[in-house]
């Protein structure tokens, strides 16, 4: 299984007909068995098509061709139009909402979450690559081409959950050379305030059977990693997670942002080493470097397996072989 | 974008919210002038962005307004934690009786912002918070739904202030999350919030703080206050290589050369992408070297970008080679940035064998990339190498084995 998309998910691409979306939606037609993109939404190009998608001036219009319910959808407009086509998306009773969109400025993002609450929708981003379910469906930018998206994502156990789209790859890539596959990965966005944060996401890998273990990539900045931490402890989680922490440098440089808008250190909570501390506490193990990230995680998953073994899962060939640590 | 505490306090006396007389300078002459005009002592404050300026003695009382000039003459040549004053503020010599904080931040985990009030005013709010805990008023507020002033009333009242003071705070504190929502403000704070001897309640003191992506929203308050576009208001004043670097991002709409910022070491750096360069900064500085810049390229530059930034590396004082290297690329084409930095060292009359250490970027387009690297006898690694093995490589290149062997043993 998968989180948030599977094989079956229909969507649109809002600002179909920009550069970035037109690229985008080849890459999900092409990827896996193909994304189900059933509409895309540029105001005034009604009757277009992008590869053979067809366009429309509105969101209702989408919903109304597909004659029935439309389950995510992809904004790619620029920033000062983003709120809107979010607003659109979900009063037209979208789900999933990808926003891609970067520079858009806090408080509507902020809008857009409290409106997807109030509405039971969920946004992943602004400022984010998407969403994979590896050999199967992208929702998204995330892996670029299908044949790199290919090369560096495979199936399997774990869930990958990253504040940079890049890293996302980076890490996915990592697991995949070291025979560890991918259940879902999600870029979730560098912004400073985001549709779904790590704890947010979590109880969707927990509840997935596939998803053994998680691996995060996250940086300075914010109190999502409090959060996620709050959540592990409070939550009795039944995966280990493993941690990269990129940006340690920041903790020297107060008030200067790097890489992402939500990158700064304001206080004393948001520093490098205090985020480390605090999910070591919880039981997270925070990585050097990237290349360690595969091995860590081998010897937690045997540890766990031996230690409570989930019913009903099978024990993987590379355990059974006994750890290499 | 941080806003001097003059502009802070223009922007909550626009709010509605009672301020003093105060007048702003940059001239010491004129300064006796504002005195004369409020009539009777003065406070002459650094206009600068920083903390600390009481400490450093950017604040001064005066008597009479030929100590004011005086005073003003003073700070006006005062630099503080390396901040040139702008200007200075003069301010009649408030008659406090009470000091009240009130606050307005972002809160990221409930996504929502929060007012913060305290009747412990003009004192570090955190430290209140750490100490007094239920000296701290703290009450969210909807992204949807209209301000209302039981919301402000309710934060006071959690402090146990009640009586003509609550009645009197309500509104401005409610004011001042409009101002926060209106302004897309990331911080927006009055400390101290005063209640003066003759009763009335005054904003003393405002920090304000305004988010850099909203800035064009507010154009016409932004041109009332006479801040400038080309005002970053950072944390520190971009240097000549960092605006150089602005100067070859903006020069080609093309991909992003970002962020370019400038460090004391001797390796140049062309690194990438958000996360990527944040990765690559710290692997160059875990294995003992030190980066003689930061920067971020992406979003699929141009051969002309790429060149540029390289050039501009390679001839920054100090440096010797440059390491190129991102993560695995999937809208960035390799090809275009390897032609890029080899373009470089080309045009500088350099060998780009000799002055790229190692060219890392795996992903879209890298057939081609490592073939015309190869060419030109640049040591390149693909996806198998990883990121800090490849910047481990830069360091023993350019700084030596040595220092990464102490690294090594610094950091086991």
């Amino acid at each position: 299984m998968s989180i948030l998309i599977g094989a079956d998910t229909t969507f649109i691409v809002q600002g179909i007909t920009g550069r970035e979306a037109v690229n985008l939606t080849r890459e999900c037609l092409d990827y896996g068995a193909g994304a189900k993109i059933v509409g895309g939404v540029t105001p005034g190009r009604k009757g277009r098509d992008v590869h053979g998608v067809p366009v429309y001036d509105t969101v209702a219009q989408c919903v109304e061709a597909h004659g029935g319910p439309i389950d995510g959808s992809v904004v790619t407009v620029p920033p000062a139009f983003t709120k809107d086509a979010v607003f659109e998306a979900i009063e037209n009773a979208v789900k999933l909402i990808v926003v891609v969109t970067e520079r858009i400025p806090r408080r509507d993002v902020a809008q857009m979450v409290e409106l997807a609450n109030m509405r039971g929708a969920r946004i992943i981003g602004p400022n984010c690559l998407g969403v994979i379910v590896p050999d199967v469906v992208k929702m998204g930018g995330i892996g670029g081409p299908a044949k790199n998206a290919a090369q560096a994502y495979s199936a399997g156990p774990i869930g990958v959950i990253s504040r940079s789209g890049g890293m996302t790859t980076e890490m996915s890539s990592t697991l995949t050379a070291a025979g560890l596959g991918q259940s879902t990965a999600v870029s979730i966005g560098g912004d400073a305030i985001i549709g779904s944060t790590y704890a947010e996401l979590m109880p969707f890998f927990e509840a997935d059977e596939q998803t053994e273990g998680i691996v995060i990539y996250t940086e300075p900045g914010g109190r999502m990693e409090a959060e996620l931490s709050q959540w592990v402890v409070d939550n009795d989680c039944r995966m280990p997670i493993v941690a990269f922490m990129a940006g340690r440098f920041m903790d020297e440089m107060p008030g200067m942002s790097f890489g992402h808008a939500g990158t700064i250190v304001e206080g004393k909570e948001d520093t490098a080493a205090e985020k480390i501390a605090r999910l070591a506490d919880a039981g997270i193990t925070v990585a050097e470097e990237i290349s360690e990230i595969p091995e860590i995680m081998k010897s937690k998953l045997a540890a766990h397996v031996e230690h409570k073994p989930p019913p009903g899962v099978s024990v993987p060939a590379w355990v059974r072989g006994g750890s290499p640590l | 974008m941080r806003f001097f505490e003059y502009e802070a306090r223009e922007i909550v006396k626009r709010a509605g919210i009672p301020v003093t007389d105060f007048g702003f300078t940059t001239d010491a002459a004129e300064a006796r002038t504002i005195a004369e005009r409020i009539g009777g002592p003065t406070v002459i404050k650094s206009q600068v962005l920083t903390g600390g300026r009481m400490k450093a003695g950017g604040v001064k009382f005066a008597d009479t307004p030929e100590q004011a000039e005086a005073h003003a003459a003073d700070i006006l040549e005062l630099e503080i934690n390396g901040h040139m004053p702008r200007g200075v503020l003069v301010d009649p010599k408030a008659d406090v009786k009470q000091e009240y904080y009130a606050g307005v931040v972002w809160d990221g985990t409930a996504k929502k912002p929060v007012i913060l009030f305290s009747d412990m005013g003009g004192i570090d709010i955190e430290e209140v918070a750490e100490q007094h805990p239920d000296h701290v008023g703290r009450v969210h507020i909807s992204n949807l739904l209209p301000i209302s002033d039981y919301q402000a009333k309710e934060c006071i009242a959690q402090t146990g202030v009640t009586g003509r003071a609550l009645q009197r705070l309500t509104p401005i504190v409610r004011s001042l999350a409009q101002l926060f929502v209106d302004n897309d403000m990331v911080l927006a704070e009055i400390n101290p919030l005063c209640e003066m001897k003759d009763g009335t309640f005054v904003a003393l003191d405002a920090h304000m703080d305004m988010e850099s992506e909203a800035r064009g929203r507010h154009k016409g308050l932004l041109k009332d206050l006479g801040v400038g576009d080309d005002e970053t208001r950072l944390a520190r004043e971009p240097t000549d290589f960092e605006l150089a670097g602005e100067e070859v991002d903006g020069a080609d709409h093309r991909g992003v050369a970002g962020n370019v910022t400038e460090f004391d070491g001797n390796i140049g750096l062309v690194i990438g992408a958000g996360g990527g360069s944040l990765t690559l900064f710290d692997a160059v500085r875990a294995h003992g070297g030190e980066p003689a810049n930061y920067c971020e390229i992406g979003g699929n530059p141009s051969v002309h970008k790429a060149c540029g930034l390289a050039k501009l590396v390679l001839t920054k004082p100090g440096v010797d080679k440059i390491a190129v290297m991102m993560s695995i690329v999937s809208n960035t084409r390799v090809d275009i940035v390897a032609r890029g930095v080899i373009k470089a060292c080309l045009e500088l009359g350099f060998d780009p064998a000799e002055k790229i250490a190692i060219f890392r970027i795996p992903g879209a387009w890298e057939e081609e990339g490592f073939k015309i690297l190869e060419k030109y006898g640049i040591e390149y690694a693909d996806r198998s190498v990883s990121m800090h093995e490849a910047a481990r490589r830069a360091v023993v290149k350019i700084t030596g084995p040595d220092a990464v062997a102490a690294a090594a043993e610094a950091g086991s």
